[in-house]
């Protein structure tokens, strides 16, 4: 069986302590855990976790059958294979020497990232957009020398009927 | 509406929910639920040990039918309940654990006594809880006593701050319990079903592989209709065994690691499985991939994550096992047709001669007691009727192979977990909740020295339960792997010194008998068995007896090393 990477939504009771649930059980049964993205949602009472895993399909069945049955899960969602919108932040701190600045500045334009700190030899710059176009942007810019990166994680929404 | 302590409103909440037993020990923490307790109807018997504590109540639980409930205080004593839960949890037991806890404002500064017991017990507990708010005490109890009790049951651990419980609040009983996240599903799809009786129909060789939810669901009745409907041979995991009769034509013993012959090669062979309440632990299946691979795979269960985890199932059917067994009973009725009985003929004759060849068997010798003998004598001289408790290793084993369980809720192992120096308290937890049965500890010399102190639970509280300790002065289902697998390099499986356990029973008040040869065995059985009081029984047996059948670890379950 093919492991795939999935992206699920899982809206929990926002309460302590459930997060580290669902972290020990991953941690607990050797799934794995690529990225995680927790907040409140419009309800203050719940939250929304979005997180990427990967697994075969019987590991990914396991996984979402095992999220649900922990009390403090309302819903799992596996935005996998649906029409969703997905999106990440990420902050990258890259090395700026004056003969690359115009040409960085241009790529980050291109992306419609912005720059949000400077200094004397490198930007931050700010981008925000689906898988693709982060590793996308990260590629151009690893030549003139990444120093950090910050990521958010994704999040994601099923994208409505039309 | 009065103003009640939170020691009151446990109280109040504890009588609400019909608890009339608990198993505990005080500490500092919970001083002021000791006081409240004490001042109620409810029984409380003070264990030696936390352990014991969690381990009896897992024994009252299954032998009663009922849930059971544990107090101790933080700390150490909170710390020695983990291994009981992590066993009840592995076995599905409905069991409430009240853990006292420092006050909340001393919570994260390693105060004295502090533990972290939910952070701790997470992943061994069906749910946990800190109750960080006395408002929140009444519900959180019923919550608790909700959550155990149904789907798949489970242990439900409540952490309770001393400040919490001497707080004072307005107290209402909270009324039903609705959780918007935990809907466990009961009623099966019908379709499923269908789906089941259709391969039924058609199957030429099919067994049934019952489970300890089986048990848990009270459906011992629907499964013995069942099998005896559709005239379908009936294995069981250890935790099933006594849901369907041990003395049945269609009974094929146990299945698994150390099932018997027919019932390993039945499984093997067979071309459909319905299994009911399993969860197809490794144990029971060896390599997976050589597993029923010829049948198609029938799985009821409550959980779901127990379908399709180790195994590829065919017919998924998530519900209660009883309401499950009850609608397949249904259709199978409504069926006419083919003629089952006639249909089985072949296959049921194959499993004949596959006990006639290989049944369960091992070599009766004049001057050493066989364990299996004692187990064999033990089930006949109590009619079979006894309430059989065990420990862990070669013990447990023996007992699951030549008792033969005719009721559920008669045999209580931990099964999941395998927790050396469980059947002590589990025996006494068990005659508290079934006093009007003989009570049994199986144990080894090894295991019994895990929670001896219990014995003097069982004297205080006039508990008669009997402790048959079959001793081969090793720990012998390790020194059994160590022979087979290891040349004989018995590395720390042998006891140099072990305790006179005649004396040792003395030493509690309780009656010793020891048997050294066969023609003892009976004599010390009938008087140890006949006595009013606790009693151990001390059975000198041969020191390198292995249990039979046995597959080795992970190979193929038709792999037995036989006799
Ligand atoms: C608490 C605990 N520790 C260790 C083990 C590993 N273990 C499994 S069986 C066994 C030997 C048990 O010896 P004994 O109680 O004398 O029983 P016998 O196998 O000889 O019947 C051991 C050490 C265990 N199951 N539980």
């Amino acid at each position: 069986m093919t492991e795939r990477r999935h992206l699920l939504s899982i809206l929990v009771d926002n309460e302590p302590g459930v997060l580290s649930r669902i972290v020990g059980l991953f941690s607990g049964r050797g799934y794995n855990i690529e990225s995680l993205c927790v907040a409140e949602t419009m309800d203050p009472a719940i939250s929304r976790i979005t997180m990427t895993t990967r697994g075969n399909p019987m590991i990914i069945e396991q996984i979402k059958k095992q999220l649900n049955k922990l009390i403090n899960v309302l819903k799992v969602f596996d935005l996998t294979g649906q029409e969703y919108v997905q999106r990440e932040m990420v902050l990258i701190k890259v090395t700026a020497v004056q003969q690359h600045r115009a040409e960085i500045l241009r790529i980050t334009d291109i992306f419609r990232g912005q720059v949000v700190d400077v200094g004397q030899e490198h930007f931050t710059i700010k981008i925000t957009g689906d898988d693709e176009k982060i590793s996308a942007l990260l590629n151009l810019l690893r030549p003139f020398g990444i120093r950090e990166i910050a990521r958010t994680g994704s999040i994601a929404l099923f994208r409505e009927k039309k | 509406m009065s103003k009640l302590t939170g020691a009151q409103i446990l109280m109040e909440m504890l009588k609400e929910e019909g608890v009339d037993t608990i198993f505990g020990y005080p500490g500092g923490a919970v001083i002021d639920i000791y006081d409240e307790l004490q001042k109620t109807d409810i029984n409380h018997y003070l264990v030696r040990h936390e352990q014991g504590a969690v381990h009896a109540a897992d024994g009252y639980a299954r032998a009663s039918g009922g849930i059971g409930v544990c107090l101790v205080t933080s700390g150490p004593g909170a710390t020695n309940t983990v291994t009981g839960i992590a066993s009840a949890y592995m076995d599905s037991i409905p069991m409430v654990i009240f853990t006292g806890q420092v006050p909340t404002k001393l919570i994260g500064n390693d105060a004295f006594q502090e533990v972290d017991i939910v952070g701790i017990t997470r992943p061994c507990t069906k749910h946990n809880y800190l109750v960080s708010d006395v408002k929140d005490l009444a519900r959180t109890v019923k919550e608790a006593f909700h959550i155990a009790k149904s789907g798949r049951p489970g242990p439900v651990l409540v952490d309770l701050p001393k400040d919490v419980v001497n707080a004072t609040t307005n107290f209402s009983p909270p009324g039903k319990v609705s959780l918007r996240s935990y809907n466990p599903t009961y009623e099966p799809n019908i379709k499923q079903l269908k789906k089941v009786v259709s391969l039924i129909r058609t199957a030429k060789k099919p067994v049934i592989f019952s489970g300890g939810g089986v048990v848990l669901s009270k459906a011992h009745e629907e499964l013995t209709a069942f099998a005896r409907k559709g005239q379908i041979p009936v294995t069981s995991t250890l935790m099933g065994l006594g849901a369907f009769p041990g003395t049945d034509p269609l009974w094929l013993g146990m299945l698994g690691m150390h099932g018997t012959y027919r019932a390993n090669m039945a499984v093997t062979d067979c071309d459909l499985l319905i299994s009911v309440g399993v969860r197809f632990d490794d144990r029971v299946t060896g390599k997976t991939d050589e597993f029923a691979s010829q049948a198609k795979v029938v799985q009821i269960d409550i959980d779901p994550t127990s379908i399709q985890k180790n195994i590829q199932v065919s017919v998924p059917v998530v519900g209660d096992c009883k309401i499950s067994l009850r609608q397949l009973n249904e259709l199978l009725e409504g069926l006419d047709g083919p003629d089952l009985a006639e249909d089985r003929q072949e296959w049921l004759a194959q499993i004949d001669e596959w006990k006639r060849t290989t049944p369960l068997a091992y070599k009766q010798e004049k001057d050493i007691i066989k364990p299996q003998y004692v187990i064999e004598r033990l089930y006949e001289l109590t009619n079979g009727e006894a309430v059989i408790t065990t420990e862990v290793g070669q013990n447990q084993m023996w007992a699951a192979q030549y008792y033969h369980f005719s009721e559920p809720g008669r045999f209580i192992t931990s099964g999941g977990l395998g927790v050396m120096g469980f059947g002590l308290p589990a025996a006494i937890g068990a005659q508290v909740g079934a006093p009007e049965h003989l009570v049994v500890d199986v144990a080894g010399d090894g295991s019994i020295q895990m929670n001896i102190q219990e014995m003097a639970t069982a004297i205080q509280y006039n508990l008669p339960v009997k402790v048959v300790i079959l001793n081969n002065c090793f720990l012998g289902m390790v020194r059994q792997w160590q022979e087979l697998f290891y040349e004989k390099r018995y590395a720390s499986t042998r006891f140099q010194h072990t305790p006179d356990f005649v004396k040792l029973a003395e030493a509690y008040g309780a009656k010793g008998l020891r048997a050294k040869t066969p023609d003892e065995v009976e004599k010390v059985l009938s008087e140890g068995l006949a006595h009013p009081g606790a009693v151990i029984m001390d059975f000198v047996v041969e020191q390198e007896e292995c249990v039979y059948p046995m597959v080795p670890a992970g190979a193929p379950i038709k792999n037995m090393l036989l006799v």
